[in-house]
Parts: structure tokens; sequence; C-alpha cells
């Protein structure tokens, strides 16, 4: 199965781990993600205002490319495009729901886009972890080599694979798509009641102090429940929750690090893969000594 | 007997404005305050959420395009998905700061940004920070 | 000013073009605005030129006169159309109802950085050029450019950090200012096109085998005895061997030779 892949800037850059075991991870199930040839940043945040068409562009620009792909032939008839980073997904779903709805704002955007054909409102935008679940947690169970079953693992949501509403992969306030994901795959899943709370997201750059409060009560909450790693499917979470650590130590002494991972890292673990395409060396806090603790590295 | 509030003439335009940016009603606000207890960033807000919505349909202009509240708002949604009459703050939020953002007025001022601050940042943060604080 | 001698005898020579012929042998005539005042001049003639025969004597904004400067360019409407067209002054025919003004200069803040200890990095670029994270994805910029360049797509590879695709798609550039002073989130396309370029010529390209076996040759002195004789020829004879060599380029371009 090939189905277009949007990849989205902070994949291609510091979250390149995210993508190698996400891709790996899909390979094995048989599902080739294959990336837009041309792609642009979808700008991270749906932008709230009625009147704003502009930062539409970008998103839309993004789904006209799915129907490029179709023509050109690189995918068969599929009109899903598949994304990693929860706020890719959540941006480009929005919009995609806005101009589907309203076709004179379309026209609009059709309009001043001009060099590119006109999007039709034909594409769905998913997530890979849609993907997962379509393919059923049966199938996945059976790639594994290693059980996760040494593991206690919080699953973190964040805000933007939940809500709003009409965009979440899931019930915005009881989800539990990561927890079969993980469960499926032997693991010990927490109890995490903060799961979806929020991490502050881009007050990061204005103000890190008091994203490293909420990391702080976030993982505390986590490791109350006896968690010994969290995993999230946005480059943005993982940021604050994982490099935030390091603000997090200087203010609370006792405050002990916690690895915080993509759930692909984890799953590429489970498939027995390459240690190198995992990329456990590429987060903050390394998990690797408690992997290595649990006997998940034993050559090394 | 029912009593009116009288809103001046600037005031019920602002609200007018605010109304149409949002796209939210939000007269039909009840003042319940369950965006206040479900949001995460009330830690670090002067206005809470539901202050906002009153503010806002009081027309309270100036006390609210000064408050830190409309800047600390992470668009995190939770309000959105609670709100008894359907009300998304996520957006009234973003209408207030747009109508700063679009006298020019930036929340943040890029060229004084740390150097380090900019090398370790992913672009995720970056972009996102950049669409909601300037203009 | 030596420098400024210089431009008056291009623009002599230049003028070769629109003097020295007698009006009523034009036969075709525009009718354009320069700057809201109307001129009629020759329908054949660049816009640059168009300027001169009604005219203006440029200072600024002229340099080479054939399309690689970057200094002449050119905002325009045409009568009728919506759409504001860029172009360079010099490598653009007058058009019959074209309102324009030409860009003087476009002012641009470029970051100081040392190429030497600089980070080949993913993050460099917004480093440096952090409003490149405010980019709309609008493509106006890449609709401005009178290279054709693909404009936009250069500042999201700059976004991800791709040096090799900012510089490769950046390479016909010609710093005209016309797509920064476009885009409405105010970057400076050329000077991150130019970090890129910069940047990937020292540090991601490839260093290429043939020419350090060549300078070492060269080095070596297996060209001296050549480079002595062609010195001691006259003239003449350098620009017969020149032609010679010309042809046998050209022959051995046509016999399969790649470009
Ligand atoms: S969400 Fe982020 S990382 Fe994802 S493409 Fe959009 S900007 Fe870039
Ligand atoms: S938790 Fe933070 S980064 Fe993650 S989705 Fe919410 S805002 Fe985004
Ligand atoms: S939850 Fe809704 S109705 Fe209640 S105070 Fe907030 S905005 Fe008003
Ligand atoms: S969207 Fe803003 S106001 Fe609403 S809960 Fe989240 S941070 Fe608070
Ligand atoms: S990229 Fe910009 S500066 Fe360079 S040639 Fe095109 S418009 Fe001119
Ligand atoms: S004009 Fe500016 S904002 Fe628009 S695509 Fe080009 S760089 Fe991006
Ligand atoms: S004068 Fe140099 S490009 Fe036109």
């Amino acid at each position: 199965m090939k189905i277009p892949y949007y990849p989205g800037c902070t994949l291609k850059t510091k979250a390149k781990n995210f993508e190698r075991s996400s891709i790996a991870v899909a390979e094995m199930l048989g599902v080739e993600l294959v990336e837009l040839p041309k792609w642009n940043c979808c700008g991270v945040v749906h932008s709230l205002t009625s009147d704003d068409l502009i930062h539409h562009l970008a998103p839309i620009r993004n789904l006209v490319r799915v129907q490029e792909m179709n023509e050109e032939k690189l995918v068969e008839d599929e009109f899903r495009l598949v994304t990693l980073c929860s706020m890719c997904y959540n941006t480009l779903k929005r919009s995609n729901l806005r101009f589907i709805e309203n076709y004179e704002e379309r026209e609009k955007i059709n309009s001043i886009m001009e060099r590119e054909e006109d999007y039709k409102g034909n594409v769905k935008v998913v997530h890979f972890l849609e993907i997962l679940r379509d393919i059923g947690y049966d199938k996945i169970s059976d790639k594994i080599k290693k059980p996760l079953d040494k593991l206690k693992i919080a699953v973190y949501y964040g805000c933007n694979l939940l809500r709003p509403k009409e965009v979440g992969i899931d019930d915005p306030e009881n989800p539990d798509i990561l927890e079969t994901l993980f469960e499926s795959l032997g693991a010990e899943v927490t109890l995490f009641p903060y799961k979806k709370m929020c991490c502050g997201s881009y007050q990061t750059v204005l103000d890190k102090e008091s994203v490293a409060d909420l990391t702080y009560n976030i993982l505390s909450n986590a490791k109350e429940h006896h968690a010994e790693i969290v995993v999230t499917s946005c480059p943005l979470c993982a940021f604050n929750l994982d490099n935030r650590q390091e603000i997090v130590r200087s203010k609370h002494s006792e405050f002990k690090a916690i690895p915080v991972v993509y759930f692909s890292q984890l799953m590429a673990l489970a498939f027995g893969l390459n240690i190198e395409i995992c990329g456990f060396d590429s987060n903050y806090i390394s998990a690797l000594p408690l992997l290595k603790k649990k006997g998940y590295l034993k050559n090394k | 007997m029912s009593k009116m509030i009288d809103l001046s003439k600037e005031a019920d335009e602002f609200l007018k404005k605010i109304e149409e940016l949002s796209g939210e009603k939000i007269t039909s606000c009840i003042q319940c305050g369950i965006c206040s207890g479900s949001c995460p960033m009330i830690n670090e807000m002067d206005l809470t959420p539901a202050q906002i919505m009153l503010m806002t349909l009081l027309g309270q202009k100036e006390e609210l395009l000064k408050s830190k509240s409309i800047w600390i708002c992470a668009s995190c949604y939770t309000c959105t998905v609670r709100c008894p009459r359907e009300l998304d703050l996520s957006k009234v939020a973003e209408a207030l700061r747009q109508v700063k953002l679009r006298l020019s007025i930036d929340r943040i001022d890029i060229n004084k940004m740390d150097k380090a601050d900019l090398e370790e940042l992913p672009p995720i943060a970056l972009v996102s920070a950049f669409r909601k604080f300037t203009g | 000013m030596v420098k400024k001698d210089i431009m008056e005898e291009i623009a002599k020579a230049n003028k070769s073009v629109i003097k020295g012929v007698d009006k009523k042998d034009i036969e075709h005539w525009a009718t354009i605005y320069i700057m809201g005042k109307a001129y009629r001049v020759p329908a054949d003639l660049t816009i640059m030129q168009a300027m001169e025969y009604a005219g203006y004597k440029f200072i600024r904004s002229c340099g080479c006169r054939a399309g690689f400067c970057g200094a002449c360019s050119t905002i325009y409407r045409l009568k009728g159309d919506y759409k504001l067209q860029t172009a360079m002054a010099c490598q653009t025919r007058v058009e019959d109802g074209m309102y324009l003004v030409q860009l003087p200069f476009s002012p641009a803040e470029k970051p100081i950085y040392d190429i030497d200890t600089v980070e080949y990095e993913e993050n460099s670029f917004l480093k440096y050029f952090p409003e490149i994270a405010r980019c709309v994805s609008c493509n106006t910029c890449t609709k401005a450019c009178p290279q054709d360049l693909e404009v936009m797509d250069f500042i999201q590879a700059a976004l991800r950090g791709d040096f090799k695709k900012v510089a490769e798609l950046s390479f016909d550039c010609i710093q005209c200012g016309l797509c920064a002073i476009r885009c409405p989130a105010e970057i400076v396309q050329y000077n991150v096109a130019q970090f890129g370029r910069i940047m990937y010529g020292k540090y991601g390209f490839k260093e290429n085998e043939f020419l350090e076996k060549r300078v070492t040759e060269i080095k070596e002195g297996k060209f001296d005895k050549e480079f002595k004789r062609l010195l001691s020829l006259s003239g003449n004879k350098i620009v017969d061997v020149y032609k010679k060599q010309q042809a046998t380029k050209s022959k051995y371009l046509k016999k399969g030779g790649k470009k």
C-alpha cells in the first residue's frame, strides 16, 4: 500500500529519528509512505480568525500536491495524506475541513494560488496512528520480536491529536488509541491523568520557564503512576517535555529525568529493527540506560 | 423587570469586531467558568478565560489588549471541547491578538532573540510562535 | 570619478540604438507612464532605453545593461490589468499603456556571519534568518522573480536546513530585490540564498578530484612549456590559436560530450 506522506520541517531537522523509525515501522507493516515530491511548511498552527485566508494557502497547497501525485501515478487512486507530526496533522486537517465545507472560500484560495491546479476538496488528512489502527493491532502484534513487557509506559497525547473534536483522531476526553497500540506491543501502559494536558506549545519560545513548570507537572504525574518512559507523537511536545527537563532539574533538585520518545521509536524497538533506526541517541534525555537495564540492548 | 447594560458606541463596535473576527457569538456565554477551570495556562494569566469573555462582551478594549492572558493562551482547545455553549475561546483570544498585531505591534522581537535559543529550538516552535506573536 | 565616466560611456554606446534615427522612420510607438507622466517612445525599446529616450539619466538603477547585475528592478502595471508585474528594465521591452517605476534600491538587513565558524547544521538558516519561519507559502516571491526562480521553494528548503537545495534553486539569483519587496513576511530571500550558496560551497560541495589533479599538474610544471609558448605569441597569432581552440571545442561538443 502506497500512501502520500507529508513530513513537515521538524521531521527533516530536529526530529529525524521520528521520521526514520516511522518509515521503517510502516514498511514492516506493508505500507510505503511516499513523501510529497514538493511540499511547504504547513504553518504549524491553524489560523483562527474568520477573515484570514492567506495562512491557509500553505496547508491547501500541500493538499493540491496529493492531487498531483495521483495524476502523475506516484500513488494509485490514493487521496489520503498521512502525517506523523501532530501539529501538521491538526493544521492540514482543519484547513481541509474548512475549505471542503466552504466552496466560496475555496474558490478564493484557488484564485490566489494561481500557479497550482485548483484544490478540489477530495483529499483526506490522516494521522499515522489512524493507519496503524486500520491495519489492525493483531497484525502489529504479529511483528513483535521484542515485546515491550518490561517497560512501564505513559502515553502522552497533548492537544493537537485530539482537539477540537472534529479534528481529533479519538474521543477528545477519553482517548485510548495510544494505550491500545502499546498494549498490543506487550507494554504495561500506566495510568496517566495528565496525558491530554497541554505542554505549553509555542510558549516555549516566549516563556520557557512556564513551559518548564507545565513539563514538571505533567512528568511528575506520569512518574507518580510509575511510568519509566513517556511516548508522544508531536515534535513540539517532545521538545518541551524532553529538552525543557534541563530547566526543570535546575528548579527542582529532587526531579529525576525521565526519557520522552516518539511512539515509533519504541515500535521499531519492539519490531526488532536496527538500533540506529530507533534513533534513541538523538533524544535529549537518553532512553538507552533504561533500555539497557531492561535487557533490550543485549549486544551493546 | 429586566435590566439592560447600555454599551457605549465604541464598546459595542469592539464587541462586534471581535465577534466578526472570531466568528463566535460571545453574547451567548453564560459565564459558567468551565473554560477557566479547564485552562492549563491559568496560572500564568492575569485575566481568566471566562473574564476575557465577559470583558469582550462589555467591550473593555483597553484592558483586554493590555492583558497578558491573550498572549498566554496556547491554543490547546481544552476550553473549546468543554464549553457548554460550544463557544471557541481560542478563536476569541486569536481575534484579540490580531487586533494588536494588525496595528503592527508584535509580541516578540525577532531581532532580539537569543542566538543559542534559535539554534536549539525546533522549526515547529519558531514557526508557530511567529504565527501567534508577529503580524 | 572614474566610475561615473564609465557609466556615461556605456550609456552613450547604448544610445546608438535610440539616437540617430529619424523620428519619421519609426513605425511603432508606445505610450508609457513613468512615475505617472506620459511619454511616447519607440515601441521596440527596452524600459531602460525608453527612459533614456524620455530624457532620464541613470545615476543608479542601472549597471550591466545585460540582465546580470540586478540593478534595474522595475515594477509596472498594464492598462486594464490589476496585476502588479516585475521586470528588469534592461531586459524588458516597453508595452503600450505601461505604468512603471524603477526601484532605486531595496533596503535589506544582512546579518553578519563568519563562514569559518558558522555551523553547517540544520538550524543555521534559522539562527541567522529567523524570519524565514514567518513564510506563509504565498508564492508571491516566485511570481515576482524576473529570473523565474522557485523562490518560495528555496526559502522552504532553508527552513528545513537543506543547503544543497537552496544553493541549486537560487543559483541564478541576481539579487534584484523584487522578491523581498513583495514578501508579506518581510523576508530578504536573496540574502538567505547567498548564505546558503556560500555555506554549501564551503562545506557541502564535494571537492572535485579532477580539479585537484589538474592543480597538482600545474604545480608540477606540466604546462610550463605551453604557457611560455603562448606568452611569446603576437596578438594576431593568439587570436588564431583561440579560434582554433573554439572550433575544436564545438566539434567535441557536437560529437556527444555533454552540453
Ligand atoms: S507543523 Fe511544523 S514541522 Fe510540521 S510542517 Fe508544519 S511547520 Fe513544519
Ligand atoms: S501538548 Fe503541546 S506541543 Fe503537544 S500538541 Fe499540545 S500544544 Fe502541541
Ligand atoms: S465555558 Fe463557555 S459558556 Fe462557560 S464561561 Fe467559558 S466561554 Fe462562557
Ligand atoms: S485554548 Fe487557551 S484559553 Fe482555552 S484552555 Fe487552552 S490555553 Fe486556556
Ligand atoms: S530570487 Fe529575488 S533577488 Fe533573486 S533574482 Fe529572483 S526576485 Fe531577484
Ligand atoms: S513571498 Fe515571502 S511569505 Fe510568500 S512564499 Fe515567498 S518567502 Fe514565503
Ligand atoms: S542593468 Fe544590470 S540587470 Fe539590468
